[in-house]
């Protein structure tokens, strides 16, 4: 069916009002978790064959995640379609106020191809449970998800109010061409810019998730103990989530240097422990991606800094966990986000200066913190600015549906997760109402200094001052 | 003062992309320092907004005469008097805004704490309208000083004695290095709009929203666009049709003479009740404004030539200009237009697809009045909807029905004045809200900080991946307890 049709009929779908109700959203959301119940192992087949991910891995950031979501949004729905009143105040007039959400209409999402089933369903959550129609245009760089998604989603769910539309860059321009109530996209700057700038023309709002060079914090910790279980987070919110190639992945670390040789003899333990085995890490998604993390090693000065990995397989498309100490600042592995394998350390004097190391860069989407000094968490929360800020893990804040996920600055605007994926596709229409009852008729024209002092008395909340003046005495 | 001149650049000299970039620097620069963050110098800037319009309130009331002749009270009431009480509003509230919520944290992320803290989004660029000139001005201002930031405000060059006004009296009561006026017109917007802001907030039109989205998307600038559209009224008729006439009249002529974003636009009634209501408005009219309008000094002026043009065109399209049944009437030397009903335009004309913005207003009539809701519906969502009724169906009907920034029922446009409630619109009519703390909000970034610390581990989320690891997994995720549990032993150690 070419475009337009799929367009118009959407749009009719939303209109007669059927995406709307409470039973058709919790509806579609049980059929999004008959996916990932039933469908799981088509789903871990199919990230098997885009990325090689491993289903542990699989099940943790795609498939639990997107079912932990679905189980709080089917129980919450009702309440988020509630109206919330609001406060009154006398000066106001109106006898009842309140913000009731609408459905925006027509939503788009584009979806990227590092968690295509998971960073597919998420938004797709926020915009079923808000009373939206759907398109869900997944990454064609991940296509056996993207075939899976087109066939489950159009089996399990109304496809005649959600959609998926599969495709490269030139469906992806096709859609932006189309008014949409509402477009969601997940991705790069790059074609962020390119959605924003399109979008602009049927004034349609955005939220763009974008990533940035996310670093990690990474003190001096006293406790052995402590030291391991941090670096364990690390090596887990490093490689753990499809080898680095995640928006919050930690980016690279930041390290006293008279910590750094310690560090590094403990992440090249953890590494060796954890990936005992080859497809417990997934694969560069292909072979551009391969070229471009192989051409951040190239120059020769990030080279020479490399201290732990390094090799390539071309074949195979897989990078081994690597390990650079102080490459050069300029260098591109340290300007541009790596999204990928790549761990470069970068040691200062002390571990304060990690602060202006971070200010001086574009705002990433997180900011983590291994310390346990509590003065410099405060300082890290006050003085620098990220979407987020995680202190001692990486990673988990994904889970949590009670904080917002979302970028600021070069990393995005817009949040989502929990409720927050409610409101994004929602419109919180103000309601106010009166009553014909109290009337007052100094509001009127003809104006005068006595209807004016009456009303500058309502307006100061002057009863007494009212009274007077409404009974003449002023 | 002369305020018919051309607005120069603030010290002389043109107010071009170099001179916009190195404003753009200076305040980052400052911005960087701190200065803007504390409370006191919050505080400071509202309580500066506050003096400024006690002691300036007739220099106000001049510039808004000069600008729009707009009638005292009206610029008391809608302009000084709400920015006054929003500033009072954020004074009260500002310290209970700027503390971080904490929220609860779940089983899967056990043991943790997490919060979510309002930081201030950098420096931002305001773009203000001409028709509440003091108001579209300092209310997103009074948001984003609450909010921490430093700010570019841009007033419109078409009320330019309010813009001079700023200009010139401002530096006197706030912070002039953090908050600053750039006077001008396009050449000038242009050039701001150059520049990477980290939030830009247009009140306007669809058309140059448009503009400044696309700019804004070069540098991924978050945007609020506080456009209009064509905000309707809905009558129904077992009413009180002298309150309701009223009410409209005072939503319409008594707000700028109709050139407000939410006046009303149009009417839709029934065809039988339609001349009770033509009725009503006409007497309530004349009540107000005499029987001749143009000696009344409670209706704004037209503001400026252009939009005299536009509006009399718009009534002397041949299909329109048979449908008057009040008014008409106009000077242009004065740019007065009377107060102008007409009943049953053609749907197709252009008084009837674009936004009017000005003192005529039309009246459709229809069958049924639910079939109102249709006919709005046909149109792009506006920043307003009205609906005069007592029949409770009704009203849920055109509440879950019609889609539009704000509503109100049996009354017009005092929605705005609640602090507690968002205003802005959906659709055509933008997107983005403010006044209260949804000001505060739509210019901070909410940052979420999730603490953990080394009590347990969940090692079943990493590598070497077992099958036990795996069903531990599932389970923390559906929220088990015991699972937790066991995850904080730190089980399985391995395998």
């Amino acid at each position: 069916m070419e475009l337009e049709g799929v367009l118009a009929e959407l749009r009719g779908s939303f209109e007669s009002g059927r995406t709307r109700s409470l039973s058709w959203r919790q509806s579609q959301l049980r059929a999004l978790s008959d996916i990932l119940h039933k469908e799981e192992e088509g789903i871990f087949r199919v990230l098997k064959a885009d990325l090689g991910k491993h289903q542990a891995e699989a099940y943790l950031h795609e498939v639990g995640s997107s079912i932990k979501s679905l189980n709080h949004a089917i129980k919450n729905v009702k309440r988020w379609m509630a109206p919330t009143k609001a406060v009154v105040p006398m000066v106001a007039f109106p006898t009842s106020a309140e913000v009731l959400p609408e459905p925006l209409g027509v939503v788009l999402i584009f979806s990227c191809w590092n968690f295509p089933i998971g960073l597919s369903l998420e938004p797709l959550i926020g915009a079923i449970s808000a009373g939206n129609a759907v398109v869900l245009k997944p990454s064609e760089l991940a296509p056996a998800s993207s075939n899976f998604l087109a066939n489950n989603i159009s089996k399990y769910l109304d496809n005649k109010a959600i959609k998926v539309i599969e495709g490269g860059p030139d469906v992806g321009e096709q859609l932006l061409e189309h008014k949409w109530d509402k477009i969601f996209f997940t991705g790069n700057p790059r074609v962020g810019r390119i959605v924003m700038t399109a979008a602009a023309k049927h004034l349609t709002p955005v939220v763009l998730e974008l990533g940035g060079k996310c670093p990690a914090i990474f003190d001096s910790l006293s406790s052995s103990r402590d030291r391991k279980m941090a670096v364990e987070r690390v090596v887990g919110g490093k490689w753990g989530p499809c080898s680095g190639q995640t928006c919050i992945a930690i980016d690279y670390l930041l390290v006293e240097e008279k910590f750094a040789p310690i560090l590094v003899d403990l992440l090249k333990e953890t590494i060796r422990r954890f990936f005992v085995r080859p497809d417990y890490i997934s694969r560069i998604i292909n072979r551009q991606n391969f070229e471009r993390l192989s051409n951040l090693l190239k120059d020769p000065s990030v080279a020479a800094s490399i201290v732990h990995g390094g090799s390539l397989d071309s074949e195979k498309l897989s990078i081994e966990p690597t390990i650079l100490i102080d490459p050069p600042l300029d260098a591109e592995i340290m300007t541009e986000e790596i999204f990928g394998p790549l761990l470069p350390i970068i040691t200062l004097k002390k571990i304060e200066e990690s602060i202006e190391f971070i200010r001086a860069r574009p705002k990433p989407l997180v900011i983590y913190g291994f310390t346990n000094d509590e003065k410099l968490k405060r300082r890290i929360i006050a003085e620098t600015s990220s979407g987020a800020v995680v202190f001692n893990d990486a990673i988990i804040q994904y889970l949590l549906e009670t904080i917002p996920f979302g970028g600021v600055g070069q990393s995005g605007f817009g949040q989502y997760h929990g409720k927050f994926s409610f409101d994004i596709f929602s419109h919180g229409k103000a309601v106010a109402g009166r009553t014909f009852l109290i009337e007052f008729s100094f509001r009127y024209p003809p104006w005068n200094e006595r209807k004016l002092q009456l009303m500058r008395s309502i307006y100061h909340f002057d009863y007494i001052g009212f009274l007077l003046c409404f009974l003449g005495f002023k | 003062m002369d305020y018919g001149e051309k607005p120069a650049a603030m010290d002389g000299g043109e107010f071009d992309g170099e001179r916009a970039a190195e404003m753009e620097a200076e305040m980052r620069e400052i911005f960087r320092s701190g200065k803007t963050r504390s409370l006191e110098w919050r505080a400071a800037q509202l309580k500066g907004l506050v003096r400024m319009i006690e002691e300036k309130e007739a220099d106000i009331m001049a510039a808004l005469d000069a600008d729009l002749a707009k009638p005292p009270f009206e610029s008391y009431l809608h302009e000084v008097s709400l920015v006054k009480s929003s500033c009072t509003f954020a004074l009260k509230e500002l310290k209970h805004w700027m503390k971080p919520e904490k929220v609860p944290a779940s089983i899967t992320t056990f043991p943790s704490t997490a919060e979510i803290v309002s930081e201030p989004l950098g420096v931002v660029l305001i773009i203000s309208a001409w028709n509440y000139p003091f108001l579209l001005s300092l209310s997103p201002v009074i948001g984003a000083i609450a909010a921490g930031n430093a700010v570019v405000l841009k007033p419109s060059e078409v009320a330019p004695a309010t813009s001079s006004l700023f200009a010139r009296i401002l530096p006197d009561y706030i912070d002039n290095s953090c908050i600053r006026v750039v006077e001008g017109s396009i050449p000038e917007t242009t050039a701001l709009l150059e520049q990477k802001w980290d939030k830009i907030f247009y009140t306007g039109n669809g058309k140059v929203g448009r503009i400044v989205m696309a700019a804004a998307a070069k540098h991924l600038t978050p945007v609020t666009l506080e456009l209009g559209g064509k905000s309707p009224v809905v009558v129904d008729s077992n009413i009180n049709v002298k309150v309701a006439a009223k009410r409209i009249a005072v939503g319409k002529w008594g707000c700028n003479n109709g050139q407000a974003c939410i006046a009303p636009d149009y009417i839709i009634t029934t065809k039988s009740f339609a001349p009770i209501l033509v009725d009503s408005l006409k007497r309530t009219l004349e009540k107000f404004y005499g029987k001749d309008a143009s000696e009344s000094k409670d209706l704004s002026r037209i503001v400026n030539a252009n939009h005299f043009k536009r509006l009399t065109s718009l009534l002397d399209d041949e299909k329109v200009s048979g449908k008057i049944v009040h008014g008409g009437q106009r000077d242009e030397k004065r740019l007065y237009i009377a107060p102008t009903l007409l009943l049953d335009v053609p749907h197709d004309s252009l008084i009837m697809k674009e936004e009017i913005f000005g003192p005529l207003l039309p009246i459709i009539t229809v069958d049924k009045v639910e079939d109102s809701f249709d006919l709005i519906n046909s149109k792009t969502k506006p920043l307003a909807a009205y609906l005069f009724t007592k029949d409770k169906k009704l009203e849920e009907k055109f509440v879950n029905t019609v889609s539009a920034g704000g509503m109100l029922i049996n009354d017009i446009a005092l929605h705005l004045a609640n602090h507690y409630l968002p205003f802005g619109g959906v659709g055509e009519s933008g997107f983005g809200s403010y006044h209260g703390k949804f000001s505060f909000d739509a210019f901070s970034h909410k940052k979420a900080v999730l603490s953990r610390g080394f009590f347990g581990e969940a090692r079943a989320r990493y590598p070497p991946y077992t099958p036990r690891k795996q069903k531990l997994v599932r389970q923390l995720l559906n929220g088990s307890i015991i699972a937790m549990f066991f995850a904080l032993l730190g089980w399985p150690r391995s395998g």
